[in-house]
């Protein structure tokens, strides 16, 4: 499936919510989505991976360069994902301990949730 | 023994026709249906790699994918991109994935490789036999039927 993406806005997070296949095709357009978030002045970013298919080290690479750019101005940065195979993805790769990760845009949203994007 | 091969000029848009085609022999060649997950990724790592070390290199050359089932399921990726390119191919600890001086693509190759390492339990990576390049070799068990 196509990458799908959709922003909308809850308890003053921004929330990005993606869908389908992130890869190195499609992972060009989620970095370029994520910096016009940010040079429009988002700062308490989320990510919602709930309808995400598919996630290669390409995709993650965008998620971590988001993170870093957050954390330059001052943001905060987290992402949802509750599918243990993508979870699985964030452990083999140590990314679990560096990215806040919720269960739910709920629990990613709620004031100071996702902490200092650290 | 059956062998299916697949060459794709080094587009990103190709790694997915890679990845779909790689799973549908895993499923036909009688891999775990729960195994099937990490195939896909794992084929479609393998893929991005070679293809981005070839659009680094200038290289128009074919990216190659064989796959056969034996007596398991072996999947080769191999690329044409110089030898020391895959120099470099290692795990990163996690408190320098977000390190800033880390650059984007050293990251990604990083990442990849962990996630290869992670969900192959035998996994090779060695040089071609002729001429530059090197081949991503997995093996997955498969149940005879």
């Amino acid at each position: 499936m196509e990458l799908s993406l959709a922003t909308r806005t809850v308890a003053e997070h921004t929330v990005l919510e993606v869908g389908g296949e992130v890869d190195v095709y499609t992972a060009p357009r989620l970095r370029e989505r994520l910096i016009e978030l940010v040079d429009a002045g988002a700062r308490d970013v989320v990510v919602d991976l709930e309808r995400v298919e598919f996630l290669d080290s390409t995709g993650l690479g965008v998620l971590v360069g988001a993170l870093k750019r957050l954390r330059t101005a001052q943001g905060t940065f987290g992402l949802v994902c509750a599918k243990e195979p993508l979870l699985k993805i964030f452990r083999i790769t140590a990314l679990d301990q560096v990215f806040p990760i919720f269960p739910t845009v709920e629990a990613a949203t709620e004031r100071d949730g996702s902490g200092p994007a650290s | 023994m059956a062998t299916v091969r697949l060459s794709f000029s080094p587009a990103p848009v190709h790694v997915r026709t890679a990845r779909l085609v790689g799973v549908a022999v895993a499923r036909r060649a009688g891999v775990a249906e729960e195994l099937l997950d990490e195939v896909r990724l794992a084929i479609g790592e393998a893929c991005t790699r070679a293809v981005t070390l070839h659009r680094q290199y200038g290289l128009a050359d074919l990216v190659t994918v064989e796959m056969s089932d034996s007596d398991s399921y072996t999947v080769r990726v191999i690329d044409h991109a110089p030898i020391e390119a895959s120099v470099g191919l290692a795990k990163l600890p996690p408190d320098e994935l977000a390190d800033e001086s880390l650059t984007d693509d050293a990251l990604t190759t990083g990442v990849g490789f962990a996630l290869l390492a992670g969900f192959v339990d035998d996994l090779q990576v060695r040089p071609v036999e002729d001429g530059p390049g090197t081949e991503v070799r997995m093996i997955w068990p498969v149940a005879r039927r």
